[in-house]
């Protein structure tokens, strides 16, 4: 029977009622009296000496408020990265300035020259267009490879090249990789793109910034994924406001994928602007400049290699990736391709010798950053994508290859310095064969070729790391950042309770299950608990959501805090029921003595709590409010195992996803519903991305999918109805919920399974085509078809 | 956007009045043209919208047996109304863009925009249909061109489409996958006395007829009969989304299948 309430319920989301009914607060909803806008002249070349910012007759038009250049910047910080690589020769990554507004260089199209403050949008955006701007436009790097060349145009010139650093993991390994290639009975080559995607949440970026003269604070309302982040990052390294005299609240958020996580320009323009002018700033991105300012995401160019002895197991893997980083380091940029990748290329399998390198690249493009899976979908891709080129070229079935190989026992530790607690990767895949009728698609296939249709069947295994951690080890691997989460659970005289989280709900549903869970431990309806993030004035310093961290270290927070709750609460109740702490015990929202029928409600503890004439005084403090920080041993490794069903038409090239099947292993899951919803909208930004996505610059910076007329967004219409299933459970063994996380691995998933699912269906009609890069448009199909 | 006035004419004659100002310039659905706006791409003073003016809406058979269609019509109800007479054409208007889109977007504007991957030209061309304007008839033939260039004089609106009705017709779309426009669409329509074929989306000219392949239909009409042909893939528009050779290709296969489509 599934539960109506508490951990395992499918609870509706609350927090729809008032997205769905227009009553939600978005940034943008909020407005000062007498703010202020601001446009952003943004650059129009990807490469340019900024020879002069002439805003002589802009500053004299209707309604402008002053306008800002770089030189208003020289002395205020650079916008600064988060997260220090290492190279593989021990030198620490190059790390170019970040300026508010470009000063003496532009570097990408997009990139904020001045900042015209005036009374309204359409004053400012006016006087933005009477700027006349003296750029000398220099040659752009675009390409990763070209860009590293000797004698490239160099994005910055202060640096020795356009080489960020030269990452090698494990460094120490290489030699033992290069032997056992050396001996190996079959090696599998494959070189890949992963295409560059734009995040597109539905919300795009706003930022408003006040001032308050009379006491000197500063309050920054901005789309953000991390408030406390933001405040750290700009008060103290950019503008050198102290966190004490900085509030930043970051409301309803209209989605984020990564992409809100980063501290921009405009959030640090608009704080400053709001004491330079003396009033309220705001911005509100248009779609355009969504497409030319947030950073973007994977960008990568691989050449991965796997060794198979005579026996078909893997027995080593190496990887070449460029991967490209834009013109400046955005907040965890070199993370990405580094920590959140390298760590996973061992993916579900025992390969035990593993080197990565990875140069990261700066290129006359818009900054890349995380996107939805962050490092980990670009491991899967290209490790998922290797495997079933074996399996083809060594002529064995590709599930049976990738059963062979599978990890087995846990916890183990990979050759690439994580440690999986636990998994089943065979119960996932046996749950997947089930599901897709795998017997079943020869029938299938009939029935397409019958149309003039190929079909194809692809499948992929991933693993994931969610709740990057720990904070002591991540500092030793360059985070600039601990990782920990916090929780403060505030019990009310009457019983209710509110918990204030470092996590940020984005459309996750937080709202909604950390309500469970808290009303679930203590055995009190879900209606008695509030769920409060966002305002760093309300909430203890946290870290904010990605990497599908919430739950697994945000929810571990609230559980230990509620658990520190519950253990004065029976302090209480011992006291009041007159019996002996270890007697009296919790249960459904009352407390009891055991054996006896004595029994205090929930209700009447807090309210001793807050009345404390009845209270043991000398031994406990009045009050029920609790905090704690979580720091999770290990991150949580989620798993499952994909497939995907595609028809293509040979004459057009056109593929349409049939079928899609996931079978994933979240451990334990507190809403099944939710847990459902996130894996769907994976799976639409993962098959976006293998079939529509692409983020394309010419030759000279230009970006060509600057809006929804070129940048192709997957609809409902273009997917299938999922078929998922998270029955295989492997709780997490470190932390309070067993939990692992699910935000990502949708999107983690599935690029690999369309794309041999395509491949399939190509050599079904007679093409043996190795490899066809991503997104897997008709075009590319039929060029493919056809070559 | 830019300020501009707006005038709401009720009439053809006003709203050919209201035209006369300088800087003046026609407003139906907005659906091209007030993302135009927005963008800061178009500097209209005035605005006159041809949304209220009742004669140049609705759908009527003539008695010529043409279909008339009002400029201000929008794409929703040509697709609602259109279905029973021409089939062929009620289907091209069925899906064009969204629901939104189809509910503002009109016939007038779309075929005075001329976009080059607009659908409702192939539809205007392929069946020899005449744009009725504010002061004269003028034939398709004439009318289109080359990409979002028409015959249409400045202040002329286009107040009328009268379609000869085909015996048969199908149009054939293959979508760019952004926007959603053809990539590559053919209208294939069958008379008494012969077969035309236009192709929008594919050629660097905009909408055009495909005559080898309608001499060839005129003859036998059946897709095999234009399987050998081509068209030039030089002509072709090439960007991110296909090249040349891509949407030459694609004018064979959209054409074979509303050929096929037609014959059932
Ligand atoms: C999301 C989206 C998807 C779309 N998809 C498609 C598609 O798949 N296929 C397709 O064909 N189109 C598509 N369109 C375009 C749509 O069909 C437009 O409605 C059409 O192109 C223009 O019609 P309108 O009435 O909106 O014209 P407007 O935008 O009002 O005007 C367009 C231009 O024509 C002029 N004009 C308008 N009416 C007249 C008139 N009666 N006489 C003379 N000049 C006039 C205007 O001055 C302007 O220059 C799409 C549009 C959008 C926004």
């Amino acid at each position: 029977m599934p539960k109506d309430s508490g951990i395992g319920a499918s609870s509706k989301r609350r927090e729809d009622i008032r997205f769905l009914t227009g009553d939600g607060n978005y940034t943008d909803d909020i407005n000062i009296h007498g703010q202020a806008y601001v446009h952003f002249l943004r650059s129009d070349v990807a490469h340019g000496t900024l020879n002069s910012v002439n805003t002589d007759a802009a500053a004299a038009m209707d309604g402008v408020v002053k306008i800002f250049t770089g030189t208003d910047f020289e002395a205020v910080g650079s916008i600064p990265c988060g997260w220090q690589v290492t190279d593989k020769h021990g030198e620490v990554m190059q790390e170019p300035r970040h300026p508010v507004l470009a000063h003496g260089k532009v570097r990408h199209v997009g990139e904020p020259i001045a900042a015209v403050v005036a009374d309204t949008p359409e004053q400012a955006r006016d006087a933005a267009e009477a700027i006349e701007v003296d750029i000398s436009e220099l040659p752009a790097v675009i390409d990763m490879k070209e860009a590293v060349r000797d004698g490239a145009p160099k994005v910055h010139d202060d640096l020795t090249g356009n080489l960020c650093y030269d990452w090698g993991f494990v460094e120490e390994n290489k030699g033992a990789v290069d032997a056992a290639f050396e001996k190996a009975a079959h090696v599998t080559t494959l070189e890949l793109v992963n295409n560059r995607l734009v995040a597109n949440p539905m919300e795009p970026r706003v930022a408003v910034g006040d001032f308050a003269r009379s006491t000197g604070d500063y309050t920054l309302y901005t789309t953000s994924q991390n408030p406390h982040v933001i405040r750290l990052l700009m008060g103290a390294f950019v503008l050198g406001i102290p966190e004490h005299k900085l509030r930043v609240v970051a409301p309803d958020v209209g989605g984020g994928f990564g992409t809100k996580i980063f501290h921009y320009q405009e959030e640090a323009f608009v704080t400053f602007a709001a004491k330079a002018c003396n009033r309220p700033v705001k911005w509100t991105s248009s779609r355009s400049e969504a497409f030319m300012s947030d950073a973007h995401g994977r960008d990568h160019v691989t050449k991965i290699e796997l060794a198979l002895d005579a026996d078909n197991n893997f027995t080593a893997l190496r990887t070449d990736t460029y991967a490209n980083m834009g013109a400046y380091l955005s907040t965890f940029a070199p993370s990405v391709p580094t920590w959140l990748h390298g760590t996973l290329m061992a993916g579900n399998y025992k390969t035990p010798l593993i080197y990565v390198n990875v140069k990261a690249v700066f290129t006359n493009t818009v900054p890349v950053d995380a996107y939805r899976g962050a490092g980990r979908p670009e491991a899967t891709y290209q490790l998922e994508r290797l495997v079933d080129k074996a399996a083809h070229e060594l002529g064995v079935d590709p599930i049976k290859l990738r059963r062979q190989n599978f990890v087995t026992e846990f916890p183990y530790a990979t050759p690439v310095a994580v440690e999986y607690d636990t998994g089943d990767y065979i119960a996932t895949m046996d749950k997947l064969e089930e599901m897709a009728d795998v017997a079943g698609f020869a029938a299938r296939r009939q029935e397409s070729e019958a149309k003039g249709r190929l079909r194809g069947f692809g499948v992929n295994c991933y693993i994931e790391a969610c709740g990057i951690a720990p904070s002591n080890l991540v500092g030793q691997l360059g985070a600039r950042a601990g990782l920990y989460e916090s929780a403060t659970v505030r019990v009310n005289a009457t019983g209710g309770l509110v918990v204030m989280t470092g996590s940020h709900s984005h459309g996750q549903g937080h709202e909604t299950s950390f309500a469970q869970v808290v009303a679930e431990m203590i055995g009190i309806d879900e209606s008695m608990v509030e769920i409060v993030h966002g305002d760093t004035d309300r909430v203890p310093m946290g870290m904010g959501t990605y990497g599908s961290r919430s739950l697994a270290v945000g929810g571990s927070a609230m559980v230990r805090a509620t658990e520190k709750i519950i253990a004065k609460a029976r302090k209480i109740a011992s006291h009041l029921l007159e019996a002996s702490e270890t007697d009296v015990e919790l249960k459904d929202g009352a407390f009891t003595v055991a054996g006896t029928d004595k029994s205090v409600a929930w209700g009447d503890v807090t309210l001793a709590a807050y009345v404390p004439h009845n209270y043991p005084l000398e031994e406990i403090e009045p009050g029920l409010e609790e905090t704690a920080f979580y720091d999770p041993a290990n991150f949580t490794y989620p798993s499952g195992a994909y497939a995907c069903e595609v028809e293509l038409d040979p004459e057009t090239g056109q593929v349409t996803v049939e079928r899609f099947f996931a079978a994933d292993d979240f451990g334990n899951i507190v809403n099944p519903m939710i847990v459902t919803g996130q894996v769907h909208g994976g799976l639409a930004q993962g098959i976006g991305q293998a079939l529509m996505e692409n983020c394309t610059y010419d030759a000279d910076g230009q970006l060509l999918s600057a809006s929804y007329m070129d940048y192709a967004m997957p609809r409902a219409s273009d997917l299938p109805f999922y078929d998922v299933d998270h029955s295989c459970q492997t709780p997490c063994t470190h932390n309070p919920l067993g939990v692992k996380g699910c935000g990502e691995a949708g999107a983690i998933g599935s690029p690999p399974a369309v794309v041999n699912a395509v491949l399939d269906a190509m050599r079904s009609g007679g093409k043996d085509v190795s490899h066809i890069d991503m997104p897997v448009s008709p075009h590319r199909v039929w060029e493919a078809m056809n070559s | 956007m830019y300020n501009f006035d707006v005038e709401r004419p009720k009439t053809v004659a006003d709203a050919v009045n209201a035209l006369a100002t300088d800087e003046a310039q026609p407003m139906s659905g907005g659906q091209t043209l007030i993302p135009t706006l927005k963008a800061r791409l178009a500097m209209p003073s005035v605005l006159v919208s041809l949304s209220g003016i009742d004669e140049m809406k609705g759908v009527r058979k003539g008695d010529d047996g043409r279909l008339c269609i009002g400029g201000g019509t929008t794409h929703a109800t040509v697709a609602a109304e259109a279905a029973a007479d021409f089939p062929g054409l009620a289907g091209l208007a069925a899906r064009i863009g969204d629901p939104a889109v189809r509910n503002r977007g009109t016939i007038g504007g779309s075929v005075a925009n001329n976009d080059p991957s607009a659908c409702y030209p192939a539809a205007v061309l392929a069946t020899g249909a005449t744009v009725v304007t504010n002061n004269r008839e003028i034939a398709a033939d004439d009318y289109f061109q080359g990409m979002f260039a028409t015959a249409l004089e400045e202040g002329e609106i286009v107040t009328e489409v009268k379609f000869p009705i085909p015996q048969a017709s199908h149009y054939e779309k293959h979508i760019q996958p952004a926007s959603r426009f053809p990539l590559v669409a053919v209208f294939v329509a069958k008379f008494a006395d012969g077969v035309r074929v236009a192709v929008t989306g594919a050629s660097e000219n905009g909408v055009f007829r495909w005559t080898e392949a309608e001499a060839a239909l005129g003859g036998a009409f059946n897709s095999d009969t234009v399987k050998g042909l081509t068209v030039d893939a030089a002509d072709m528009i090439s960007d991110l989304h296909g090249s040349g050779a891509y949407r030459a290709h694609l004018v064979g296969v959209m054409t074979r299948r509303a050929v096929d489509a037609i014959n059932g």
